[in-house]
């Protein structure tokens, strides 16, 4: 039903381009945040991490 | 006979990442809301009387735009717990810092967003209006706080100028949320509540907007938890390696 409603819809490049672009850079962003967190949680013992 | 055999030596615990349980339910309580927005957002909301299918980019641009604007009141609210309270606890010098990251990259997303919507309505992707140019001038000193953020020193020294830097970005905010009354210009005005504080949208469309709101959110508070913990970690690996540095260089001292 949403894939005919986006089908038919006027302006799709720019209406699915906001869509696309925000979800994009949000999961590049958050790979970046866990990745620099997985790195560093490997170098860094338990008992300091305050939140384990 | 008997022969005791030692006990195995302990090696400390290392657990991959920054999660836990909590921000491993607020990760999945994010995607699924997320979903729905995409739902709601593309699928179940209607169009509107006058913006038509374009009013659709709404429900990503609000919650970009009021998560950046939330980011930066933690920073600015974390850089003052820092300088004004006795202690000056880096952790809110993190927390600062952590938000002031995810603020940037909403506003670029809002920034993004709002040149779509404005190719529909206006017909161009940019003009240099009072709100677009006041917001991106606020995107360009949240780049700025980063940027001061980086240069070298102690990290006392890195949370006392980038506090005062903070508390002095936040100021912006209101110029670029009034720019549409105090100035003539293109952007609308506020898309929720109307200049007597009364409610303008109504039914689905609101709803949608609730939904990418609290979406948003959810996902800012996550990425803030993961973000911090992270510089906790940099922080601490930081002055592992200073003291491994002093030490170093007593040793060459000594030896020489």
């Amino acid at each position: 039903m949403i894939a005919t409603i986006i089908i038919g819809m006027d302006n799709a490049f720019e209406i699915l381009g906001s869509y696309v672009i925000t979800f994009a850079v949000i999961g590049g962003f958050t790979w970046r945040v866990l990745r620099q967190g997985r790195r560093l949680a490997d170098q860094v013992d338990d008992d300091q991490k305050y939140w384990t | 006979m008997t022969t005791t055999t030692p006990a195995p030596a302990t090696t400390p615990t290392r657990t991959r990442g920054t999660g836990t349980t909590a921000t491993r339910l607020l990760g999945i309580a994010t995607v699924v809301m997320l979903g729905w927005l995409v739902a709601f957002g593309l699928g179940f909301s209607p169009a509107d009387r006058d913006q038509d299918e374009a009013v659709r980019i709404m429900y990503v641009h609000v919650p970009t735009v009021w998560v950046a604007y939330v980011a930066l009141g933690v920073t600015a609210l974390c850089s003052a717990l820092y300088l004004f309270t006795k202690k000056h606890s880096l952790g809110f010098d993190r927390f600062a810092g952590a938000s002031a990251e995810i603020a940037v990259v909403f506003m670029a997303l809002t920034l993004v967003s709002g040149m779509l919507w404005g190719k529909i309505t206006w017909g161009v992707y940019w003009a240099w209006d009072a709100r677009l140019t006041s917001f991106a001038l606020l995107f360009i000193s949240t780049i700025g706080y980063l940027a001061v953020r980086s240069l070298g020193g102690s990290h006392q020294q890195r949370a006392k100028r980038s506090a005062i830097v903070g508390l002095l970005v936040v100021l912006e905010i209101p110029l670029v949320h009034w720019s549409v009354r105090l100035w003539n210009s293109l952007h609308q005005e506020p898309s929720v509540l109307d200049t007597d504080g009364d409610v303008s949208i109504e039914g689905l469309m609101l709803f949608s907007l609730f939904v990418g709101v609290i979406a948003f959110t959810l996902l800012y508070v996550w990425l803030l938890l993961h973000r911090t913990r992270s510089m906790a970690m940099a922080d601490l690996l930081d002055d592992v390696g200073l003291d491994q540095a002093l030490a170093d260089r007593r040793a060459e001292g000594a030896s020489s």
